[in-house]
């Protein structure tokens, strides 16, 4: 099996890359990559992304094609794709970090600062939180309500259809951690960066 | 509820760690991948690595210390000293590093971290700074590993660092730190209540208690120490354990 992360020169995505290289077993290459019939050829894609909503869109954007064959692998051929951090925020129409950027519209909502109650909650929220379940999601197998995941954000995204929503975390106000659409998964938290739990949820996706 | 943080650090020179932990189990003591493994294992929120490295011959040890330890260490790794440029910034996190901390460089070029945030994101960039108080209510900014004083008043400088886009800082107590007396509290409160981007409290630790302290009365996002788990005065495991019975919100 061929997972693939997409690596569209945005962002620090090492650790990404070594956690799924961590888990993944002799039948199952892990590629990093930003050739689209690589991508294309992928049972299941990883997007990543790091630093602002407007800068990761940017950098899609800047690779000619991309965002047509991930929409073509994510919506077409509906394919399992987990979006980390602003990788799921992206699936979302509209983000409001540095300015007002289009998203990826997979997901219709938007991308919004966390409401830190004028100050009372320091921003980026930073540190490992207790998710708590809202459904059962597969990425969740073996994964206790509760646990503990490690985060580091602003933003949040708010997706119109709350279905959609897995998990959410208590911080400030119940901020939407996970989501899990159909084949489309994505995980605001940093699983690469969430010790022992955190491997089970890429384990989880790689064995979907 | 969002935990607390526990931050072991270890210093790191020519690419070995100086004042490790000497656990019986370990095969290489002076092994930094060896020694964040068991801090990982052990509970450690993050890990901390200070290079100490002096001659710059050398330097380039750091960077192999990381590349491995990310491979086997899945918890937060920041990685700070010597950091002088936007490319020490982007070598660090392509081997793995997760956040950098800057300190000299920082102070004497407000753009760096203005650059970094806007290039890497905020999230990576941890603003460390050593402070000492030098007059009644005033804490000065130092540089160079504590050598030099600059006329920068650190409750200023953190507020400067925040809008600059830091997502961090990393607060040193030049006066506390290797007395084993607890955090400046004083200095650490003061700062909290001044931005609003977390606060890592660091120099000084002796006991549990002054873990609690500087999350309960200094108002630290995490807690930073070295001595104590190095010659393994307590374990990562012991820390938390007290903080929890104390009503101190970890991640157990």
């Amino acid at each position: 099996m061929n997972v693939t992360i997409v690596d569209y020169k945005s962002g620090n995505i090492s650790s990404v890359i070594n956690s799924f290289q961590a888990v993944a077993q002799n039948n199952i290459n892990i590629n990093v990559t930003e050739d689209l019939n690589q991508i294309k050829s992928s049972d299941k894609i990883v997007l990543p992304g790091q630093g602002s909503f407007k800068s990761c869109v940017d950098a899609l954007n800047s690779i000619s094609g991309l965002v047509d064959t991930l929409k073509d692998f994510a919506l077409v051929n509906k394919k399992p794709l987990l979006g980390i951090c602003v990788g799921l925020q992206m699936f979302a129409d509209v983000g409001y970090e540095e300015a007002e950027t289009k998203g990826l519209g997979w997901i219709p909502g938007k991308v919004s600062k966390i409401d830190n109650k004028n100050g009372k909650y320091k921003l980026p929220h930073i540190g490992w939180n207790e998710i708590e379940f809202m459904k059962n999601s597969k990425i969740y197998n073996g994964i206790e309500n509760k646990s503990h995941m490690y985060f580091v954000h602003s933003y949040e995204f708010i997706p119109e259809d709350k279905s959609v929503i897995s998990a959410t975390v208590d911080y400030s106000t119940r901020v939407v951690c996970s989501i899990e659409k159909e084949n489309l998964f994505g995980t605001q938290f940093h699983p690469e960066k969430s010790d022992k739990l955190g491997l089970q949820i890429i384990k989880n996706f790689i064995n979907l | 509820m969002l935990k607390n943080r526990i931050i072991p650090c270890l210093d790191v020179k020519n690419g070995r760690v100086v004042k490790g932990i000497n656990f019986i189990e370990l095969k290489d003591a002076g092994d930094p991948v060896e020694q964040a493994k068991v801090y990982s294992d052990s509970g450690a929120d993050e890990i901390c690595f200070l290079d100490i490295t002096a001659s710059n011959e050398n330097r380039e040890t750091i960077y192999e210390v990381v590349k491995k330890t990310s491979k086997n260490c899945f918890v937060p790794l920041t990685v700070g000293g010597g950091v002088r440029s936007i490319e020490d910034i982007n070598k660090l996190l392509n081997c793995g590093a997760d956040k950098v901390s800057i300190n000299t460089a920082a102070v004497q070029n407000h753009n760096l971290i203005k650059e970094a945030a806007k290039r890497f994101g905020s999230q990576c960039i941890v603003v460390a700074i050593d402070a000492k108080k030098t007059d009644e209510n005033k804490w000065s900014v130092y540089t160079h590993g504590g050598r030099e004083r600059t006329d920068i008043d650190a409750i200023e400088y953190a507020k400067i660092s925040e809008s600059n886009g830091a997502g961090e800082i990393l607060l040193t107590s030049m006066d506390k730190d290797g007395t084993q007396s607890g955090y400046d509290i004083q200095l650490t409160s003061k700062i909290t209540k001044a931005i609003n981007i977390p606060v890592i409290a660091s120099g000084g630790v002796g006991t549990l208690d002054h873990l609690k302290d500087g999350i309960v009365k200094g108002g630290a996002s995490a807690v930073l120490a070295a001595s104590i788990f190095h010659f393994g005065t307590f374990s990562i495991k012991e820390a938390k354990e007290y903080l929890k019975s104390k009503n101190v919100s970890v991640r157990v």
